[in-house]
């Protein structure tokens, strides 16, 4: 994985909810038909719109409320590269690292505009805003996380952990 | 001989640092846990980790120690759904899972009424409200599918040891008063943002609530943003465990707070000046009080769900309804809990009474909370639900829009059409 992220910046504010990211009723079906549906409540043109490498950027409390890890995956499907907001629900933490999908708790971040140019550099815990040259700096990944996290998932990493165990 | 320091905990703390065999674990620290209990569902259970379990060649660490419960389709409503059952059933068969509960209840219901919970225990379940369980004196965490298969596979999941948040409640509820209107008073005071937080509730009020009620409190902990909720066992609890069958731990009344444990903060709170709490559209943060609400019109009452559809929650309907009639242009469903739930309330006359004022009885399920099953709300319409969550489009159209209250306030809008105050039917049926 790569520690380097930048793309276009989504805004989105407080409380972004999974009933947002993953709608209820698209939940029997497909990844990318849930995902074809994700934030349209809020955004309508986000699913359509969302180019991967993209990143998010969120208020308070992202991923609030169910813990189907559809919410996420959605925005994997997306091709979302990383999310920085103030703070995230805890399930949707887990599930988004445990999906390989970088997330970031940057509480200083502020003034971003859709389509900011923004940079994420994860070792350093850095965000960057090219459009705006601003800098914040946010909590960085334990290390536990960040081998999740480099090894792809949790999938990939307890693949690592079976195969270690198999020889 | 070393004399081991005493250092002392919180009840969470406790029992994380028991399931990762450690004396003392400090907040903010990431241990491994190993698991006395797993809990989960169709939705995000077996149709979710099965292909992923198959793909490491694991097998489930130990069956014995699985709790599975079909709540979330059910019954199926078309061929996707019904495969989705069917898939759960598979492998329940295949992984000869402990405890299998096929469309008997709503799982965070289940597992306390089949005396699965002991003081002390540590649990995940694949639900986010899986926090119920802390009522019994359990430290209880939701997590997802993948997370879920890791845990399958190993028996264990790391943890970061949270703070705990104690709310203390004193004074006696009103009448028409009840543990929902607590929670969602504490979603507008606390915020939804109380984030790796564990909310343990205490105080005479807490002391006094039957087990539905307190499970009420930890459910709801979830919308608070908390890690989980938590209750310390008392008689109370143990005569819950003793009438399902089962004998409480020995242990079961040591799983408590150290008195010199440090809390993040503690909060204190009256329940006798606590009025029925609304909150409105889209957000359990977004609550008044229902003397703040103008006649609202609501076009569907809604009695379900873990939160709001046990036995106690149709008992609190049932005194407002008795003797009264669902109003014109108004719909009342009602979606008891368990088939257990179902089954008592046709005993004590419960069902007879809901039924003769007009409700509509749904499959016992998830339902129409998670916008699964029947019970769906259309474009511009209002619902007063008695539900955990009201985020926008939950329960049908983007365009609908969810109220929560307690199952009192969501039958006295169902009897008169519009957001009222319980207490005032309340009133009215004693004179």
């Amino acid at each position: 994985m790569n520690s380097l992220i930048s793309g276009k910046a989504w805004v989105f504010g407080d409380n972004i909810d999974t009933d947002l990211l993953a709608p209820g009723a698209y939940m029997k079906g497909s990844i990318a038909e849930l995902a074809a549906h994700c934030l349209e409540a809020v955004d309508p043109h986000f699913a359509s719109g969302v180019k991967p490498g993209d990143i998010m950027i969120a208020g308070e409390a992202f991923g609030i409320g169910s813990s189907r890890e559809q919410a996420a995956q959605a925005l994997v499907e997306l091709g979302v590269a990383a999310i920085v907001a103030k703070s995230f629900a805890r399930i949707f933490y887990r599930n988004a690292l445990n999906l390989g999908l970088p997330v970031l708790f940057c509480p200083a971040l502020a003034d971003v505009a859709p389509g900011d140019h923004i940079s994420v550099d994860l070792k350093q815990g850095l965000v960057t805003n090219h459009s705006r040259q601003q800098q914040f700096s946010c909590e960085a990944i334990p290390p536990q996380l960040m081998e999740i996290l480099a090894a792809g998932g949790l999938m990939p990493h307890l693949k690592q952990r079976f195969a270690k165990k198999a020889e | 001989m070393t004399e081991t320091l005493y250092r002392p905990q919180t009840l969470a703390q406790k029992i994380i640092a028991r399931a990762s065999q450690k004396d003392y674990v400090s907040p903010g620290e990431l241990v491994t846990c190993q698991v006395d209990l797993v809990l989960m569902h169709d939705s995000s259970g077996p149709r979710r980790v099965k292909s992923r379990l198959e793909e490491l060649g694991a097998k489930v660490f130990d069956p014995s120690k699985v709790v599975l419960v079909s709540d979330h389709f059910v019954p199926a409503t078309d061929p996707e759904s019904a495969e989705i059952l069917a898939l759960t059933r598979r492998w329940a068969n295949e992984q000869q899972i402990g405890h299998f509960y096929d469309m008997q209840g709503i799982c965070h219901v289940m597992l306390p009424q089949q005396g699965h919970l002991q003081p002390g225990m540590f649990l995940v379940g694949g639900d986010s409200h899986s926090p119920t369980g802390g009522a019994f004196g359990t430290f209880m965490v939701g997590i997802g599918a993948t997370e879920m298969t890791g845990v399958l596979a190993t028996g264990e999941i790391w943890i970061k040891v949270p703070e705990t948040v104690r709310i203390n409640w004193s004074g006696q509820l009103q009448p028409g008063c009840s543990a929902k209107d607590i929670m969602l008073f504490l979603c507008a005071r606390l915020g939804m943002n109380n984030n790796y937080k564990v909310m343990e509730f205490g105080g005479e009020t807490v002391a006094a609530m039957s087990m539905y009620e307190r499970m009420v409190l930890c459910n709801m902990s979830a919308e608070l943003g908390g890690k989980t909720g938590i209750i310390e066992a008392d008689d109370t609890t143990l005569n819950w465990i003793r009438n399902t069958g089962k004998t409480p731990a020995e242990d079961a009344l040591q799983w408590r707070t150290d008195s010199q444990a440090q809390y993040h903060s503690v909060h204190h709170f009256n329940a006798c000046e606590l009025a029925p709490q609304i909150a409105a559209p889209h957000s359990p943060e977004n609550t008044k009080a229902v003397t703040e609400y103008d006649k609202v019109p609501i076009h569907q009452a809604y009695i379900g769900a873990c939160t709001g559809a046990k036995l106690s929650d149709l008992h609190m309907a049932a005194s407002i309804l008795k003797g009264r009639k669902v109003a014109t242009g108004t719909r009342l469903l009602i979606a008891p809990a368990s088939l257990k739930t179902t089954e008592a309330a046709a005993k004590d006359g419960t069902l007879a009474t809901l039924t003769e004022a007009g409700a509509i009885l749904l499959p016992t399920g998830c339902g129409a909370c998670a916008g699964m099953g029947a019970g769906a709300i259309a474009n511009g319409e209002n619902c007063l639900s008695s539900t955990s969550r009201n985020f926008k489009g939950r329960m049908g159209s983007p365009n609908s829009n969810v109220y929560l209250g307690s199952p009192y306030s969501v039958a006295a809008a169902a009897v008169t059409g519009v957001i009222s105050d319980p207490r005032e039917l309340l009133m009215e049926t004693v004179l």
